[in-house]
């Protein structure tokens, strides 16, 4: 059994909140530069050039890369041998975002109920998902999670006759949709299996996964490869103004499903997709 | 082709821009997102005055971060303006001069574009950093209950965005996408 602090995961919840909001991942930054010569349109190039301007900004000036700096998305995979000492875990996440977003200058963009919308003034709560795993330590993700792109994810309830080709639709119906509104170039997040829920979640997963890599299964791998061709082929482009670079990748995730169904959910990132891992 | 803008606008400038143009505009400027719609159409709704006068002022539509000491603001970046399009026709009605945000526009909203000469401008979304240097001041001037989304007047110098909506109703969204989509067959 080992033993961590709610103070040290609310320390650590705190600095990622601040680092996932001012600094992308290394990974984003190689997939911007490969876009920005890729791009075939004079406007799409110089609003890929702005956003790469803009991340060297935030970086530099602590300036939020983005003012919707996101409803805090928190992936934790404790192990069982681990041991919480000094209150509660979900607590502790959350004293985290709160200091976070607070002496991070971040926005605070969360309403304590979807009807009556009065804003907590905190960021809080997160939305966090547990996972129990072998072993003594922490694998945290923080994920903060704008709204544009948000907004434009989906849940597809298909048909198992629908098959690869109705998976295929449903994301370029998704993006489709999407075009403008969704802070394009995006990251495409996929789940497709499980259940309604679990297509959902893993949806979100998927955007989390570095873009150098790829699934580990044959078949997803060259329909990753083929949707991120197809995607880009729809000319939305940087800011949908018209282009040849719509996403920046598509990620998938997949889990066993039922004989009747066939749930697909595309979760749309914006060109911001952050997230930051640590393992204490 | 790029053009440079004052604001509050002159309606007779508006009229000649172009979807696709590429517009600085500097001057004076107000946010306001969704809770502020919703106020400012309740206020209409009782007969009441607004917190600023629409007609040829330029609504953006953006949240900011907070601003660090000695900043005049945080991130500022556009938000996406079709969750506006409910409210927007009668703003575009009492002659709101322009709007910037990002993303599609209702049907509703081009045709009060069209009806009242106006203009609807895309900022780069998630460029809130390079586009919060363009605000040289900012002032909660209503609805300070609303946090990042009461109304705010900003000073904007060079404050670089695209037309994508012109007084015409020409669309650039809609024909940008179509000049670089690929055909179903060269997708394969």
């Amino acid at each position: 059994m080992r033993v961590i602090t709610a103070k040290e995961i609310t320390q650590n919840i705190k600095q990622m909140c601040i680092e996932a909001n001012h600094v992308l991942s290394s990974d984003m930054k190689d997939v911007f530069e490969a876009a920005v010569k890729e791009e075939a349109s004079p406007l799409g190039k110089k609003i890929l050039n702005q956003l790469e301007e803009n991340l060297k900004i935030a970086k530099e000036d602590m300036i939020p890369i983005c003012q919707d700096t996101g409803m805090a998305v928190i992936f934790v995979k404790i192990g069982q041998e681990v041991y919480i000492e000094g209150g509660s875990l979900t607590d502790a996440i959350n004293q985290g975002v709160r200091e976070g977003y607070g002496e991070g200058y971040l926005r605070k963009s969360v309403v304590s109920d979807p009807i009556e919308r009065i804003n907590t003034k905190d960021n809080t709560p997160a939305v966090i998902h547990y996972e129990i795993i072998q072993g003594d330590q922490m694998e945290i993700t923080v994920a903060p999670k704008g709204f544009g792109s948000e907004n434009m994810s989906r849940v597809f309830m298909l048909k198992p006759a629908d098959g690869i080709e109705g998976v295929k639709e449903a994301i370029l119906t998704a993006v489709k949709d999407a075009g403008p509104n969704a802070c394009p170039p995006m990251v495409v997040g996929v789940g497709i299996g499980g259940t309604f829920e679990k297509c959902a979640l893993m949806a979100k997963h998927a955007l989390i996964r570095n873009l150098k890599e790829v699934s580990p299964i044959p078949y997803v791998r060259e329909l990753e490869k083929e949707m991120l061709k197809k995607i880009n082929g729809l000319g939305i482009g940087p800011g949908g103004l018209g282009g040849t670079i719509t996403a920046l990748a598509v990620n998938i995730e997949t889990y066993p499903t039922h004989i009747a169904g066939l749930p697909v959910a595309v979760n749309i990132c914006c060109h911001v997709n952050r997230h930051v891992h640590r393992v204490i | 082709m790029e053009r440079h803008i004052d604001a509050p606008v002159v309606p007779e400038k508006v009229k000649d821009l172009k979807a696709g143009d590429y517009v600085y505009i500097t001057g004076t400027i107000y946010t306001a997102r969704d809770a502020a719609h919703k106020r400012m159409q309740e206020a209409l709704d009782r007969g009441e005055e607004l917190p600023f006068h629409v007609k040829e002022n330029v609504i953006y539509y953006m949240g900011p971060s907070p601003a660090r000491e000695g900043r005049p603001i945080g991130s500022a970046g556009p938000t996406t303006a079709s969750r506006m399009d409910k409210y927007t026709p009668a703003l575009l009605d009492l002659g709101l001069g322009a709007m910037i945000g990002k993303g599609k526009r209702s049907q509703a909203v081009t045709e009060a574009i069209i009806r009242n000469g106006s203009v609807y401008f895309a900022a780069v979304g998630g460029a809130g950093a390079i586009l919060s240097k363009c605000i040289l001041s900012s002032e909660v001037i209503a609805y300070e209950d609303l946090g990042t989304e009461a109304i705010r007047r900003l000073e904007v110098k060079n404050l670089p965005v695209v037309v994508v909506i012109d007084s015409n109703g020409n669309n650039l969204y809609e024909t940008a996408v179509l000049e670089y989509c690929k055909k179903e067959a060269d997708r394969q």
